[in-house]
C-alpha cells in the first residue's frame, strides 16, 4: 500500500496505524529470512507507537503527513534505544542514547520506524555484500544484489515490507540500489537534510534521503526530513522546500542536457533507457540537448581518495574504549588494534588504509590534496553546464543488478558501479534516480536527473514526468 | 603501476591501528595499488592554479550561543561501555603518553 | 648557565576558556564535577554526533588575540588524528594552517618583546587516572577515563623562540597569565590545569643555528617552569660539552626530584594526518564581533603598569614588586591608596607581599585596603597587625573596622608602650649602653624584643620614639 494512501486513511480514521504496522511486520516476517533485509525489527516499539497514533487520531488530532506509515531505517541512522550496527561487528549491540534529526522528524510526522535495514559495512560498498550480517538479496531477483550501500532499505521497499525507507548516499548509495530495485531514490542537496545522528562515512559527501516506489512518496518523505537543523553546522539555513506542490509542474520549456559521460561504458540497454527517458522529457515539452562534461571522468578517482580519507578519521573512534566491541589485550594500544582488527571487515580496512595513506605525510599533496582540486574542477564544470541547461540526465548505474558475489573479489570493479552517481556527491548537488526501462534480463533500470544545489523542486517534477512516461517507454 | 610497497601498507596499518596477516598484507598492497593506479589520472593533471574544495557548501561562519544544555545521564553514558569502574571508562594500561 | 652558551626557549601555553558550555556542545564547562556527568553524544564522540562551534569561545579567543596584538583572521578547523583513550573521537579538532590569531607579541617588563606565532582554538581531552602499580602512568595496571573535560575550549598560545633565560620564561608565563586573566578568557589557575605550559628548550653557542630541542611537560607552576628550564639547559650543555648529542624528545619534569627525564623519543616525525574538519564551516570572525570584543577589553597589564609607574613618580619600586602588583590585578588597590595620600612604597609592599600570592586580593575590597593602610600610616596599627588584618580581609571580606575589632587590635597607649620599653631596656643593659653610645642599628634589637613582649601590637616607629626619649 502506498504511503500517501496509508497516511490519508489513518488521518481520516479509516485505517488503524496498528493495522498498517502489522501488515508491514507480516510482510517482513514472510520474506526477511530469504532476503536478509532487516537486521533488527522493532516489533514492540513500532506497535506501541502505532497505538499512540491511533489514540491521537481518536482524540481528533492530526499526527502528520506520514501518519501511521511504516518506514525502514538504514542501520546507520540512530534511534534512541534501537540497535545501530552500520552493518559492522564493531558496533554489535550498540544502542544509541539519542535519535538522528531525520528520525525525529519522521516520528514527528507520524511515521513509524519498524526496524533497521541491512547495509554495506559503514556504507562502504555497492552491493550490500560487505555487511557483517550477510548479504541482502534483491527482491526482484533473489540471486542478484540489491545494490548498495542502502541495499536493505531498497529491498525493504521493493519487497513491499514498507512503503518508504531512509538511506544514505555518499557516492550513490541511495540512487544505485533504487535503480537496481526499480525504485525512486533521492540524493538531496548537501545540507538539505541534517546529518545529525547519521553515523558518518565521509562527512563532506554523506546525505540522508528517501527510497520509495513513487516520486510523490519519496518527495513527501524528503519534505518531512529536510530543513535547517542547528545541531548540524553544515545544514542549509532554510526550511524544507515545498516538493509536493511542484510534482505536477511538468518540464515544458525546460532545458535538459543528456550527459555523454553519464552513459558511456554502460550496458546497451542502459544507454537505450537513458535515451528513451530523454525522448519522454522531449515529448513533455523539454528541450533536450546532448552535452559532454569530460571532467566528470575524474570523479571516481577523486572520490576514492576523498571518501576513504574522511572515513579513516571518522572510523578512528571505534577503538574499544567507549562502546561497541572490545577485544581485550594487555595494554590499550594492543586492545585498540585487536578490537579494530576483529571488528572491521576487509572492505572497511581497505578504505581506512587507503584514506590513511592518502592523508599521510609525503602523500597528502599528491593524493588527497590533488583530489580536492579535482573537486573544484568538477564543480566548475557542472556550473558551466548549468549555464546551458537546468537539468542533467544520465544513467544511474552502468548495469542492471548483478549476481551476488560477482564483484566481491575485485574492489575496482565494484567501485566502478558508482561511476555515474559519484560526481553529484563531490559537488554537493541534488539528484534523483527514477525507474526507467529494463535490462538485458528484464531487471529494472534507473535513470538519473541531476540539478544544482537546491534544485529538488525541479528534479521531482521532471522525475514525475518520467514516472508517467515510463509505461510508454 | 603504483610504487606502493608492502612496507608502506604495513606502516599505514600501524597508523590505523589494524593488524594484517602476511597474506592480507600482500592482498591489500595489490588492491590499494590498483586504486592508486586509477588515481594516476589525477596526479598527472597540472592543477597548481586550482584552489582545493574541502567542502561542497559555503555557509560562512556558523555559531551557537554559549548555553548549557542537559547532557546524557551517567548511567546512559556507561551503559554501552565495554568496561567501567567507579563512574569511569576502564581501559588496559596506557603505555605511551599523549603526544 | 655556563659561559659561552645561550639558551633558546619557546613556550606553548594552553588555556581553558571561561565559557559556560563546551567548545562544540552544550555540556557544562565546569571543573570538579562527578566523573562523566558533563557529557553528551557530541563530546563523547558517539557515532553520528556533530560539533557546533560556541560563539563565546570565539569571542574569548578573539579577545586573547587582540590583547596579544595578533591579526585576527579568517580561519578553519582541522582534525589532528592520533589514537589516545582520553580523546573520544581519536582525533582532536584544532586549527592548523589558518589559526584565528597569528603574528602578535607580548612585551615583558624587562623590555623584551616575545613574538606570538599563533593563538588558536582547539578542544581539550578527557582525563585518565592510572591505577595499580605506583599510580604512575608507566607501571599502572589499568586506567579510568573521565570525559568531563573532553571538549572544553582551549586556546593554545605559541611563542616564538625568543626567550633566553629560565627567569625570563617565568616572567613571560606570569605576564601572559595576567593578560589572559585581564581579558576574562581564563582564570589562569595552573594548579587546576586551566593554564598549562610546555617549554621547548635548546642551547647553542651564540650566533650558531638553533640546537636540537626538547619539549618539557608537566610544568604545574611558574616555579616549576623556571626550575625545569634551568635544569634542562644545564643538562643539554653538559651533554654537549662532553661531546654528546641532544636527542629530540619529550621530557617529563619531576618537581620532587628537581629533574627532567625522557618521556618519549621522537624517532620519526609524528604523522597527524591533518585535514579540514568537514563537520564545521570556516570561522571568519565578523567585523562586528571583533569591534564588540575590542570595545569590551579592559586595560592590559602593560598599560596598567605604565599608568601605575607614572603615578609612582620617583617612588622606589623594583620590577618584581611592580610585576607582582600588576599581574595580580592589584594596581587599583595601590592607586587608590596613593590617591588617599598613603606612601607609595608602603602601598606597593603591602599589595605585593600580602596579596600577591595565589590567593590574590580574594574578598578584600579597595576601601578596606586603603583604610587598613591609613591606620597603619597613622600609627594606629602596627605593621604586623596591618598584615594580619589584610590577610583576614582577603579571606573573609568585610570592613576594616570589623576586621580590626575582631582581632582586638587597639592601639597601645604611650604609657603602656613606655613601660614595656623601660622593662626591655632594663633586661638588656649592655645593648642599651652600646645604643646610647651611638650604635643605631641596635634599635632593631629593641624593637624586636618589644614586639615579642607585646605580641606584635606595638608600632615600630613609636618604639623608636620611646627609645630616643630615653637615649
Ligand atoms: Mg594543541
Ligand atoms: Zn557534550
Amino acid at each position: 500500500m502506498n504511503a500517501l494512501e496509508i497516511a490519508a486513511d489513518v488521518r481520516a480514521g479509516e485505517l488503524s496505524a496498528v493495522a498498517a504496522v502489522d501488515d508491514a511486520l507480516e510482510a517482513i516476517a514472510r520474506r526477511n529470512e530469504e532476503l536478509n533485509v532487516f537486521v533488527h525489527v522493532d516489533r514492540e516499539g513500532a506497535r506501541a507507537r502505532a497505538a499512540e497514533i491511533d489514540e491521537r487520531v481518536a482524540r481528533g488530532e492530526d499526527p502528520g503527513p506520514l501518519a501511521g506509515v511504516p518506514v525502514g531505517l538504514k542501520d546507520n541512522l540512530c534511534q534512541t534505544g534501537v540497535p545501530t550496527t552500520c552493518g559492522s561487528r564493531i558496533l554489535a549491540g550498540w544502542r544509541p542514547p539519542y535519535s538522528a534529526t531525520a528520525v525525529e522528524r519522521l516520528l514527528g510526522a507520524g511515521a513509524i520506524p519498524v526496524g533497521k535495514t541491512n547495509m554495506d559495512e559503514f556504507a562502504m560498498g555497492s552491493s550490500t555484500e560487505t555487511s557483517a550480517y550477510g548479504p541482502t538479496r534483491n527482491p526482484v531477483a533473489p540471486d542478484r544484489v540489491p545494490g548498495g550501500s542502502s541495499g536493505g532499505s531498497a529491498a525493504a521497499v521493493a519487497a513491499a515490507m514498507v512503503p518508504v525507507a531512509l538511506g544514505s548516499d555518499t557516492g550513490g548509495s541511495i540512487r544505485q540500489p533504487a535503480a537496481l530495485c526499480g525504485l525512486v531514490g533521492i540524493k538531496p542537496t548537501y545540507g538539505l537534510v541534517s546529518r545529525y545522528g547519521l553515523v558518518a562515512f565521509a562527512s563532506s559527501l554523506d546525505q540522508i534521503g528517501p527510497l520509495a516506489r513513487t516520486v510523490a512518496e519519496a518527495a513527501t518523505c524528503l519534505e518531512v526530513i529536510a530543513g535547517h537543523d542547528p545541531r548540524d553546522s553544515t545544514s542549509l539555513p532554510e526550511p524544507a522546500p515545498d516538493l509536493r506542490g511542484h510534482l505536477d509542474d511538468g518540464v515544458a520549456g525546460r532545458r535538459v542536457g543528456l550527459i555523454r559521460e553519464l552513459v558511456e561504458g554502460a550496458d546497451p540497454e542502459v544507454v537505450a533507457a537513458t535515451r528513451a527517458a530523454a525522448d519522454a522529457l522531449s515529448a513533455a515539452g523539454a528541450r533536450v540537448i546532448e552535452l559532454s562534461i569530460p571532467e566528470l571522468r575524474l570523479g571516481l578517482s577523486a572520490y576514492y581518495l576523498i571518501a576513504p580519507a574522511e572515513a579513516s578519521s571518522n572510523l578512528a573512534r571505534y577503538d574499544g574504549v567507549r562502546y561497541g566491541l572490545r577485544v581485550d589485550a594487555d595494554d590499550v594500544t594492543a586492545m585498540n588494534v585487536a578490537t579494530r582488527t576483529a571488528g572491521f571487515g576487509a572492505e572497511v580496512k581497505r578504505r581506512i588504509m587507503l584514506g590513511t595513506y592518502a592523508l599521510s605525510a609525503g602523500y597528502y599533496d599528491a593524493y588527497y590534496g590533488q583530489a580536492l582540486k579535482v573537486r573544484t574542477v568538477m564543480i566548475e564544470a557542472f556550473a558551466r553546464a548549468y549555464e546551458q541547461v537546468d537539468t542533467l540526465l544520465g544513467a544511474t548505474a552502468p548495469t542492471e543488478a548483478f549476481a551476488l558475489g560477482a564483484k566481491v573479489a575485485d574492489p575496482m570493479a565494484m567501485y566502478l558501479s558508482d561511476v555515474f552517481t559519484i560526481p553529484t556527491n563531490l559537488s554537493g548537488h541534488a539528484a534523483i534516480s527514477v525507474p526507467f526501462g529494463r535490462g538485458a534480463t528484464g531487471l529494472p533500470l534507473g535513470v538519473q536527473l541531476l540539478g544544482p544545489a537546491r534544485s529538488e523542486t525541479r528534479l521531482v517534477s521532471a522525475a514525475a514526468v518520467l514516472e508517467a512516461g515510463r509505461e510508454e517507454a | 603501476m603504483s610504487d606502493l610497497t608492502r612496507d608502506e601498507v604495513a606502516h599505514v596499518a600501524h597508523l590505523a591501528r589494524l593488524r594484517l596477516s602476511d597474506e592480507e598484507l600482500d592482498r591489500f598492497t595489490g588492491q590499494l595499488a590498483q586504486v592508486l593506479d586509477h588515481a594516476n589520472d589525477l596526479r598527472a593533471l597540472d592543477l597548481s592554479n586550482v584552489a582545493p574544495t574541502a567542502h561542497p557548501v559555503d555557509l560562512g561562519t556558523v555559531l551557537r550561543r554559549d548555553e548549557v544544555s542537559a547532557g546524557l545521564g551517567r548511567d546512559a553514558v556507561l551503559a554501552s561501555a565495554p568496561a567501567a569502574e567507579d563512574g569511569r571508562f576502564a581501559v588496559p594500561r596506557v603505555l605511551g603518553d599523549e603526544p | 648557565m655556563r659561559d659561552g652558551w645561550e639558551m633558546v626557549i619557546g613556550l606553548e601555553v594552553h588555556t581553558e576558556l571561561l565559557t559556560a558550555s563546551k567548545l562544540f556542545c552544550g555540556c557544562a564547562n565546569a571543573f570538579g564535577a562527578e566523573p562523566n556527568t558533563q557529557v553528551c553524544p557530541v563530546c563523547l564522540g558517539l557515532p553520528g554526533s556533530l560539533p557546533v562551534l560556541n560563539e563565546r569561545a570565539v569571542e574569548l579567543a578573539v579577545a586573547i588575540g587582540l590583547a596579544l596584538h595578533c591579526t585576527v583572521a579568517p580561519s578553519t578547523f582541522h582534525r589532528k588524528n592520533y589514537f589516545y583513550p582520553d580523546m573520544p573521537k581519536d582525533f582532536q579538532i584544532s586549527q592548523y594552517d589558518l589559526p584565528i590569531n597569528a603574528g602578535g607579541y607580548l612585551d615583558l617588563s624587562d623590555g623584551t618583546r616575545v613574538t606570538i606565532e599563533r593563538a588558536h582554538l582547539e578542544e581539550d581531552t578527557g582525563k585518565s587516572t592510572h591505577l595499580g602499580g605506583t599510580g604512575r602512568l608507566h607501571d599502572a595496571e589499568r586506567s579510568l577515563v573521565d570525559y568531563n573535560r573532553a571538549g572544553v575550549p582551549l586556546v593554545e598560545i605559541v611563542s616564538g623562540p625568543d626567550i633566553r633565560s629560565p627567569e625570563q620564561a617565568r616572567r613571560y608565563a606570569a605576564e601572559l597569565r595576567a593578560v589572559l586573566v585581564a581579558t576574562g578568557a581564563s582564570d589562569g589557575r595552573m594548579e587546576e590545569g586551566s593554564m598549562r605550559v610546555d617549554a621547548n628548550v635548546s642551547v647553542r653557542r651564540p650566533g650558531e643555528p638553533l640546537g636540537t630541542r626538547c619539549e618539557i611537560k608537566n610544568l604545574n607552576s611558574l616555579r616549576s617552569l623556571q626550575r625545569a628550564v634551568a635544569y634542562e639547559a644545564d643538562r643539554q650543555v653538559a651533554l654537549l660539552e662532553d661531546g654528546g648529542r641532544v636527542r629530540q624528545e619529550t621530557r617529563h619534569w619531576d618537581d620532587g626530584l628537581g629533574q627532567t627525564s625522557t618521556m618519549r623519543v621522537k624517532e620519526e616525525a609524528e604523522d597527524y594526518r591533518y585535514f579540514r574538519e568537514p563537520d564545521l564551516t570556516e570561522l571568519v570572525p565578523s567585523e562586528a564581533m571583533v569591534a564588540r570584543v575590542r570595545a569590551a577589553l579592559g586595560p592590559m597589564p602593560a598599560e596598567r603598569r605604565a599608568a601605575l609607574t607614572a603615578l609612582l613618580g620617583d617612588a622606589e619600586a623594583t620590577g618584581d614588586v611592580l610585576d607582582t602588583v600588576i599581574q595580580g590585578g592589584l594596581d587599583a588597590f595601590v592607586r587608590a591608596a596613593i590617591e588617599e595620600g598613603i606612601d607609595a612604597g608602603l602601598a606597593l609592599a603591602r599589595a605585593a607581599n600580602e596579596l600577591g600570592d595565589a590567593q590574590g586580593a580574594g574578598r578584600l575590597d579597595v576601601p578596606a585596603f586603603v583604610e587598613v593602610l591609613a591606620r597603619e600610616s597613622a600609627g594606629r596599627l602596627s605593621a604586623t597587625q596591618a598584615k594580619t588584618v589584610l590577610g583576614d580581609l582577603a579571606r573573609a571580606g568585610g570592613t576594616a573596622d570589623d576586621a580590626i575589632a575582631a582581632r582586638g587590635f587597639v592601639p597601645m597607649s604611650s604609657e603602656a608602650l613606655g613601660a614595656v620599653v623601660a622593662t626591655v631596656i632594663g633586661e638588656h643593659p649592655g645593648e642599651w649602653s652600646r645604643y646610647v653610645a651611638g650604635e643605631d642599628k641596635l634599635a632593631q634589637f629593641f624593637i624586636g624584643h618589644v614586639m615579642k613582649a607585646t605580641h606584635g601590637q606595638a608600632n615600630g616607629q613609636a618604639v623608636v620614639a620611646e627609645l630616643e626619649t630615653r637615649r
